[in-house]
């Protein structure tokens, strides 16, 4: 059992509401989702829709099938019809217009109307959709007060009652799953890592797609006992973050790929400051403005790249909201293992696909502060040593302890010096750091066959599309496979060599113009990737996208 | 000087009045008695930024512009440290003039001392945002057009709660308002005149003895006042607390932190695990 729905119309006409009631009656039942949210940059108008497959298996990705359309305008219809199975449904109040026989109209305006809101009107078709997959309504009742006051709930609950006796059941739905499940999306699961790697500190400015990170942890500030606070812009949001991890807190920042810009100088300071911070960029389509809420996987090599000047950065791209959870959490520990910025590389598709996953486990999450705890008087925050980490102490607690931070380049005190033989010193401490986290970065996730005749190669938010695409792919013949990368920089390669000596054929797919990936492999590696498969419209790949184009090649 | 806080060795010219500012600043903290490792002082880039180096507390030197977020965050993070900002004209009104703005409406308890020269020190001799119009330096050669920036007159503006000016000339006067200052609960800015011996030719200190005059009978709390008084520039400079009121800062909005400040708050397993269960 497999059911892709979507519900489109223009922002403002209670699209957000239905999605959000079903998924939620759906996620009680058990049942696996994975909803895609596709919105352009206006809060009123346009043509918005989200997609909700759901499953009673584990889902991994969005799908391009469509089993029903819910149009609440007629753009909706028009541009998706295209991709509705034979046997589908449109259900559509009847100003919609068509003569497509798999459309199914309803009064519904007028019912609401009719029910004395017309804000309910998505309720009327959520009603009918739900007797489409004579689904009940145990839930709902709950949902919608918490939703709303009485009254409208009342008024929600006999629109919903009204769209049920319009429609008769059509789809056969399976068992849903008894164990209980979190339904979350990437920047929760982000928040959520944070909180529970006790973070204390979050500075941002809001920026599309990684504003919900910073909306999701602000409501939670008192009760977690954590300081959330708006920047002026994204200068002041990673300074301020470095300003609270230098005095010893956690300490965050989130963004998209323009604050990002904003936050490279800043960045260096983290670098030759040697201060822990975690920097979450959740990426949308650039140069500049780009496409605001839409998906590109275009700022690989620049955030690997910032910043004049040269020291360690770790990178970590994130697979799903699991891997968004526990990455988060283990992202801190990095930090300030190696007193070095940690980025987190997410983007608009796994920050807004909400998924249904496994419960975190707080019990794997491990805090390791890295904290001298008792420095004596002749303590320096720069000490010279043989891997190139100094002993890191924190500020107002050790009598006769004095610690400096320095952008400039300093000695072992944190002093401002220009001598050619700390330079030297300095340089190749700040290096040795970096040369060390290599031995700690995980190798990417292995998907499929082991030791695969056809390799895909992958990073990031397409590990979803991935698994389901060699999932299919083997389902024909057990030959193919793919590495994902988690850890991006610096980039793991004890898999990667071998399993490019062993393939047959080598496919990179990522979501950018150039081939970002593939670039850096050359560079570290020196293998050259010939088959790339790259989607830069702002539109997420997907899994049968990815299965057509191999094949096509083969 | 005292036993408590040391001063290094600096890079200032002879003459500076960066010195004045450094040993008042040593001398205002051992007179409040607190101890050095419990303060910590931040710096942009430039001449006076280089300050949290020549002193003996824990220091952060920044960039250039970036001193406030730095400072305002660390305070947040620790609100036991006594967190001090000392940095340029140009440090905190040029390149930092968005968070200059904005830290002021963010009220943390950090104070500010803005070394004053009306002109550009470290990268020699240009124009500052409070360079006085017709001041004809290398890169101004027929003098200043673009008017200048009045830093007390902003901070009023703004609703800053504790606004002073100060000479580096008058060091007595300068240590009792920079201890008012460090004692202020909020953003506390004191823009501290300074003559520029190598760059400036006009803000001299013949020039400023010729026009300081300390405030005398005047009511600090009265913002009217402080406008007027804020405004006085020219033949006639006035010196001293220009306004004051007492009030919350950014950290008493946080009742939690009322108990304890946040980097001594314990990790709570069970809230989190509520957190996460609340996604069920």
């Amino acid at each position: 059992m497999n059911y892709n729905i979507l519900i489109g119309g223009e922002a403002g006409q209670g699209m957000k509401t239905l999605t959000s009631v079903f998924s939620q009656m759906i996620h009680k039942r058990g049942y696996f989702l994975f909803t895609l949210a596709d919105y352009m940059s206006r809060v009123r108008g346009g043509h918005n829709f989200f997609q909700l497959r759901f499953s009673d298996d584990k889902l991994y990705s969005h799908s391009d099938n469509l089993d029903v359309i819910i149009a609440l305008n007629q753009d909706t219809l028009d541009l998706h019809i295209d991709r509705l199975n034979e046997n589908g449904v449109i259900l559509a109040d009847d100003n919609v217009k068509s003569d497509d026989n798999r459309l199914v109209t309803i009064k519904a305006r007028d019912i609401a109307k009719d029910v004395g809101n017309t804000r309910t009107m998505s309720t009327v078709l959520l009603g009918a959709l739900f007797k489409l997959f004579d689904l009940d309504d145990t839930n709902l009742k709950e949902i919608f007060s918490s939703k709303f006051n009485d009254e409208i709930t009342k008024q929600n609950l006999e629109s919903y009652k009204r769209g049920q006796d319009l429609v008769k059941p059509k789809f056969k739905i399976g068992k849903g799953n008894k164990t209980e499940k979190l339904l979350i999306n990437g920047n929760q699961a982000i928040a959520l890592g944070a909180i529970s790697a006790d973070m204390k500190f979050y500075s941002a400015y809001p920026m599309t797609p990684s504003t919900s990170i910073m909306s999701y942890l602000v409501t939670k500030m008192k009760m977690a006992k954590i300081i959330v606070e708006q920047a002026e812009d994204e200068i002041a949001a990673l300074n301020m973050a470095i300003g609270a991890a230098s005095v010893g807190v956690r300490a965050m920042t989130g963004t998209s790929g323009g604050g990002f810009s904003l936050m490279v100088e800043a960045l260096g300071l983290a670098g030759i400051a040697e201060i822990p911070v975690v920097i979450a960029v959740v990426q949308r389509p650039g140069p500049a403005t780009g496409l605001p809420t839409r998906t590109e996987q275009a700022d690989l090599k620049f955030v690997i790249n910032a910043s004049q000047g040269e020291f360690g950065r770790i990178v970590i791209s994130l697979n799903n909201p699991e891997d968004a959870y526990y990455q988060t959490a283990r992202a801190f520990n990095l930090a300030e293992k190696y007193q070095m910025p940690v980025i987190l590389l997410s983007d608009q598709y796994l920050a807004d696909a909400t998924q249904t996953v496994d419960i975190f486990d707080l019990s794997k999450v491990k805090i390791n502060r890295y904290i001298e705890e008792n420095p004596k008087e002749d303590y320096v925050r720069y000490k010279l040593t043989e891997n190139g980490i100094s002993p890191r102490a924190i500020p107002g607690y050790h009598p006769g302890v004095i610690i400096n931070h320095d952008s400039d380049e300093h000695d072992e005190n944190g002093y401002i010096t220009e001598s050619a033989v700390v330079r030297n010193n300095m340089v190749e401490k700040r290096a040795k750091k970096f040369t060390l986290v290599k031995n700690e970065m995980q190798e990417p996730k292995v998907i499929g066959n082991e030791n695969p005749e056809v390799l895909l190669i992958g990073w990031g938010s397409s590990y979803s599309q991935l698994t389901e695409a060699i999932g299919i792919l083997n389902a024909e013949e057990d030959i193919y496979g793919a590495l994902v990368f988690g850890d991006i920089w610096p980039l793991p390669t004890k898999k990667l060599s071998d399993g490019l000596a062993n393939a047959k054929k080598v496919f990179n797919i990522e979501q950018n113009y150039t081939g970002q990936l593939a670039g850096i492999i050359r560079e570290e590696i020196g293998y050259k990737i010939n088959n790339n498969i790259l989607r830069y419209d702002g539109r997420p790949i997907s899994a049968k996208e990815i299965v057509n184009r191999v094949l096509e090649v083969e | 000087m005292s036993n408590n806080y040391k001063t290094y060795e600096t890079a200032w010219c002879p003459g500076c009045g960066n010195f004045s500012i450094l040993n008042s600043l040593a001398e205002s903290l051992e007179e409040l008695n607190i101890p050095s490792y419990q303060v910590l002082v931040v710096g942009g880039i430039g001449q006076a930024a280089k300050l949290p180096q020549y002193i003996s507390t824990n220091g952060f030197e920044g960039l250039h512009g970036r001193a406030l977020p730095v400072a305002a965050a660390a305070k947040i993070a620790n609100h036991s440290l006594k967190v001090i900002v000392t940095t340029g004209d140009g440090d905190s009104y040029g390149e930092g003039g968005n968070h200059f703005m904005h830290n002021i409406r963010r009220n943390v308890d950090i104070t500010h001392f803005v070394h004053d020269n009306q002109i550009y020190g470290l990268t020699k001799g240009q124009s500052s945002p409070t360079s006085d119009l017709g001041h004809i330096t290398d890169f101004t050669p027929d003098g200043v057009i673009n008017k200048p920036l009045n830093p007390l007159v902003v901070a009023l503006s703004l609703g800053a709660g504790f606004v002073a000016r100060a000479y580096s000339g008058e060091k007595e006067q300068l240590i009792s308002i920079m201890k008012e200052a460090i004692n202020y609960n909020g953003y506390a800015l004191v823009d501290i005149l300074q003559p520029c011996v190598s760059f400036n030719k006009i803000n001299t200190y013949a020039w400023y003895k010729e026009r300081v005059y300390t405030l005398e009978d005047h009511d600090y709390t009265d913002k009217v006042k402080a406008f007027e008084k804020a405004n006085e520039w020219g033949n006639t400079i006035p010196l001293g607390i220009i306004y004051k009121k007492e009030g919350k800062s950014f950290t008493d909005n946080f009742e939690f932190l009322n108990e304890q400040p946040l980097i001594k708050q314990k990790f709570q397993s069970d809230i989190v695990e509520n957190l996460i269960k609340e996604f069920i």
